[in-house]
């Protein structure tokens, strides 16, 4: 009898809400909905904000261990600052009342009004992890050599300003604006072009203006390779994105409802084909399969289904994956002969395979193939490379001008952590040859 | 009283340890080193970019032992590291002047 009391009490104390709800309404179907719709929704804005935690990994993997504490506070530091802008002023350029260009209410985003005010706030959590995710992936393409102020900076002035007014034109109808390119027909369910390219595309503009890390282009511009300081680190962070990836693409339909089942299917199977064709890419182009372009080749895959992981079929989110595989590779071979050096792949990853899910979204439409709707992906694809790179190019010039986007050639020797944040990632072990560039072993010639 | 020095790959390290701990020797000092000889570096591949690695990693042993013991050990060092392929190793032979431990106190030969 003893052993039951704890049992028995539990029992009763599962009860007591029930004794509480039978003053209130009662339960309904619509209820039980609404509850998971909020449900879902929040757990897949938790799933999102994960990906942070990816992005972090992938970067600091795919970067020098002398430079790794700078890389977690960037993360950090996108992401809270990122919160605050997007709170005060970008949430409200990007869903308040809108021209069809810009938002011009909901700024300093409160929530508590009306009916609607608990959707308000679990709407506003899922576009919060949307807009964090945009800004952190410029952090990897300009790693390794970028001043944290000017970082903190941009990263202020993406998530209040140049993420929200693309993604007005594209989402803004889903809360009180409404977008010129919605209007278009343009389809981008879970943001390869709103989140990804445009993330993308100012990282590119970010990797020009800052200029390639000391070491990494010989004279003859021949590229000489900085390897990451932990693989498996990168790894773990290509893992965490996927996994959050099933918030952010199943996430989108912010309804609890059956249509997510088939949105996680395309979403697996665009990863593990974009992964599959990097790995043979590689290894039919070196003689081995590398494991860089194959951690690159799923999120590829990743990025390119996100747009159309809702309205395409299973075998066509395998073609998705296939070919942002392979393009991911290529396109990180383009970057490198052009001499734009993005340590992690983010230009290739979310800008090309961003843009090529946006058109992929057109083509393999469930609704049927039509020229028009390619057409509208296409001004869509234009539209955000025009505004995100420009926009960031005169961003970062501005942000070169008055503060200094790059750090001295000393302090990038010597390495971010310490000469930015007087740290050291890894105390215990020899990591850091101040004034070496390559790992020793490597030819050590910087120029 | 003379300094063995074998440079060999680090995967042989296990055999000429047990080998040279079965013949009686009692102490060896073991550092991780990067190096080359005739067979230069290797090259590795990352996110599609070809690299040299001039200096490949190697394992170094070093045992301060009597003069008597120098080519049994000698010997035993190139039989267990030998695989017959390029980047084997080296050994060096050089003479020791003075070895004290410092324990005790005690100095040349009883110090091993």
């Amino acid at each position: 009898m003893k052993k039951l009391i704890p049992f028995i009490t539990l029992v009763a104390l599962l009860g007591l809400p029930a004794l509480g709800l039978a003053d209130d309404a009662p339960i309904t179907a619509d209820t039980v909905q609404n509850n998971l719709n909020f449900v879902w929704t929040c757990v897949a804005a938790f799933l999102v904000f994960l990906m942070q935690a990816g992005f972090a990994m992938v970067e600091a993997g795919f970067t020098r261990a002398k430079n790794a504490c700078n890389i977690m506070m960037k993360n950090l530091m996108d992401f809270s600052v990122g919160a605050l802008a997007f709170w005060a002023v970008g949430f409200g350029l990007m869903f308040g009342a809108s021209n069809g260009y810009f938002g011009h209410s909901d700024f300093f985003f409160s929530g508590a009004t009306g009916d609607d005010a608990p959707w308000n706030y679990a709407f506003w959590m899922f576009q919060v992890v949307f807009a964090a995710t945009a800004a952190t992936i410029i952090s990897g393409a300009v790693a390794e050599r970028t001043k944290f102020s000017a970082y903190m900076v941009y990263s202020v002035f993406v998530s209040a300003l140049i993420y929200p007014i693309f993604g007005g034109w594209a989402w803004g109808s889903l809360y009180h604006g409404s977008g010129w390119l919605e209007g278009l027909g343009f389809i981008d369910f879970a943001g390869s072009s709103v989140v990804h390219s445009i993330g993308g595309w100012l990282a590119l503009a970010g990797a020009i203006v800052v200029g390639p890390r000391i070491g990494k282009f010989d004279k003859n511009g021949k590229v000489k390779p900085i390897p990451g300081h932990n693989i498996p680190v990168a790894s773990l962070g290509v893992f965490l994105l996927w996994f959050g990836w099933y918030g952010f693409n199943p996430g989108s339909t912010t309804t609890g409802d059956t249509s997510i089942a088939m949105i996680a299917v395309t979403t697996t199977m665009a990863a593990a084909a974009g992964a599959v064709a990097a790995m043979l890419f590689t290894w039919m182009k070196y003689g081995k399969s590398d494991i860089g372009m194959t951690l690159n080749g799923a999120l590829a895959g990743l990025v390119g289904i996100t747009a159309g992981c809702a309205n395409v079929s299973v075998p066509s989110s395998v073609i998705i994956g296939l070919v942002a595989g392979v393009l991911v590779v290529l396109s990180v071979l383009f970057f490198d002969k052009i001499r734009v050096d993005d340590p992690v792949g983010a230009v290739s990853v979310h800008g090309v395979c961003g843009a090529w899910g946006t058109l992929a979204a057109g083509i393999f439409d469930t609704a049927g193939f039509s020229m028009h709707t390619v057409g509208v992906q296409l001004i869509g694809i234009a539209a955000c490379f025009a505004w995100a790179f420009f926009a960031g190019l005169i961003l970062f010039k501005a942000i070169d001008i008055v503060i200094g986007m790059r750090v001295s050639e000393e302090e990038e020797m010597a390495g971010l952590d310490f000469s930015e944040h007087g740290a050291s990632a890894y105390p215990d072990f020899h990591t850091v040859k101040l004034g070496s560039v390559f790992t020793p072993g490597q030819d050590n010639t910087a120029k | 009283m003379k300094k063995i020095e074998c440079i060999i790959k680090p995967f042989k390290l296990d055999d000429v340890k047990n080998a040279l701990t079965e013949m009686g020797v009692t102490g060896m000092t073991v550092s991780e080193v990067r190096g080359f000889g005739r067979q230069k570096g290797h090259t590795e591949l990352y996110r599609g970019a070809e690299y040299q690695i001039d200096f490949i990693p190697k394992v170094k042993l070093e045992l301060v032992v009597n003069d008597d013991l120098i080519s049994k050990i000698v010997e035993t060092v190139q039989k267990e590291a030998c695989t017959g392929r390029i980047g084997d190793g080296k050994i060096f032979v050089s003479p020791v002047e003075q070895s004290v431990r410092i324990r005790t106190g005690e100095t040349g030969e009883d110090s091993l």
